[in-house]
């Protein structure tokens, strides 16, 4: 077995993971942690396809790892947004939670600073 | 088997471990942890699959800034932990999930064992303009001349991102300082590592854009770089914060999408196409592209990072 192909199990191994945590935790700020896990390994099956793609004397097909790299950035921008949003959840609320009847918060515990 | 192929065995099972250990570790704080060692460790995936320019991308924002943010959030979020995690699921929804997802990972991995032997390639046509716009780095090729749309739109994606987080502000705090205060300190390892790192980190950076056109490296790369340099002098109280009203900042933020978005347009003119570049330019326009983008992805990352506005600005 080639380590390309190594690495291609590999990843569809991490989006499965990755997928596994996006739906049975709980708590937002893991999900989003499971969401970049699994983008980790899509982005991982980018970089097996470029590395078979080998052609015009480069080692790997230059495309899709350019187009990883894109990727990355708007992951993290996205996750930014993300996390953004929870934090202002937490500070409205005083919880992190996605249940849709949670209750709301009523009493001084965690006010804003 | 060769050296080189234990190495890939033992990185490969070393990232899923890490992986798992992330997933299943009870204590958010830890997972975090967990997971900036992923992304450091998948960098190393990435060197190994003949790809640099993506290593670094991945060291820098996929292991080091999203580590910082997510970091942050969960030392900010650990009062709410205990009463989120009460909510797991049983036992049963979690073994079918497991499952599913298990069916998931091996579709995928069948898909791509599966692919046609010798497989399509953009390779020739990405590397066939490289010589005409003066570039040797493909991937900068690819991402400055073969689709340079994708890479406009990118930067003007990471502004909306930000515009996205500042719109999460509270009425009050407005046009405020983003993030929360950091003390000022004065005598611990955090800011003689802030004294120390910028002034290298930043030479680095500036050089990672400067060879990014020949070698591995680039905007993003230096950008996110210069961010993160930002960023350690902030948390070490060295930098405030800037006001996000300053119209200083926000020149900087639109700086990198407005100078592409001209040059492209002055294609239209010149060169006959929409981010066209006339041949004998092609090279300074692209240097001065990538300056531009630079300073616009340093400053948007690092102000990701900082979140949204929580003190009132102080004029």
């Amino acid at each position: 077995m080639s380590a390309t192909t190594l690495f291609a199990l590999g990843a569809s191994a991490l989006v499965g993971l990755g997928l596994y945590g996006l739906t049975i935790h709980p708590e937002p700020l893991r999900k989003i942690l499971a969401f970049n896990l699994l983008g980790g390994g899509v982005f991982l099956l980018f970089g097996v396809v470029a590395r078979r793609g080998a052609a015009a004397g480069l080692l790997a097909d230059p495309v899709p790892q350019a187009i990883v790299i894109t990727g990355l950035v708007v992951a993290f921008a996205a996750t930014a947004l993300a996390v953004a949003l929870l934090l202002r959840l937490f500070k409205e609320t005083g919880q992190a939670t996605l249940r849709a009847d949670a209750p709301t918060r009523t009493g001084a515990d965690g006010a804003d600073p | 088997m060769t050296v080189a192929w234990a190495f890939d065995a033992i990185l490969a099972a070393t990232v899923l471990a890490v992986a798992c250990w992330t997933m299943a570790i009870r204590d958010t704080f830890a997972a975090v942890v967990g997971f900036v060692a992923y992304g450091l460790l998948l960098a190393l995936v990435w060197v190994r699959l003949t790809a640099p320019d993506v290593a670094l991308t991945e060291a820098a924002i996929g292991g080091g800034l999203t580590g910082v943010l997510l970091l942050g959030a969960a030392a900010r979020l650990r009062p709410a932990q205990a009463a989120a995690a009460a909510e797991t699921p049983g036992l049963a929804l979690r073994l079918v999930t497991g499952v599913g997802c298990a069916l998931i990972s091996a579709a995928l991995a069948a898909a791509v064992l599966l692919l046609p032997d010798p497989a399509p390639s953009l390779a020739p046509a990405a590397v066939a303009d490289l010589p005409a716009i003066g570039v040797g780095n493909p991937i900068t090729g690819v991402l400055m001349a073969y689709r340079a749309l994708d890479t406009l739109l990118e930067t003007v994606v990471l502004l909306l991102g930000l515009i996205g987080v500042w719109s999460l502000t509270p009425d009050s705090f407005w046009g405020g300082v983003p993030g929360p205060q950091h003390p000022a300190r004065t005598d611990d390892a955090l800011v003689f590592l802030a004294r120390l790192l910028p002034p290298v980190g930043i030479v680095i950076g500036v050089y990672l854009l400067w060879v990014g056109k020949d070698e591995p490296g680039g905007a993003f790369q230096g950008g996110a770089l210069l961010a993160a340099m930002w960023l350690l002098a902030m948390m070490a109280g060295l930098a405030k914060a800037p006001p996000t009203s300053r119209r200083w900042l926000r020149l900087v933020l639109v700086a990198g999408p407005l100078v592409f978005l001209a040059i492209g347009l002055a294609g239209l003119a010149l060169a006959g196409a929409f981010l066209a570049y006339p041949e004998a330019y092609a090279k300074p326009l692209i240097m001065i592209i990538e300056v531009a983008k630079m300073l616009s992805v340093a400053a948007t990352l690092g102000l990701l990072v900082a979140g949204s506005p929580e003190r009132t600005p102080s004029r």
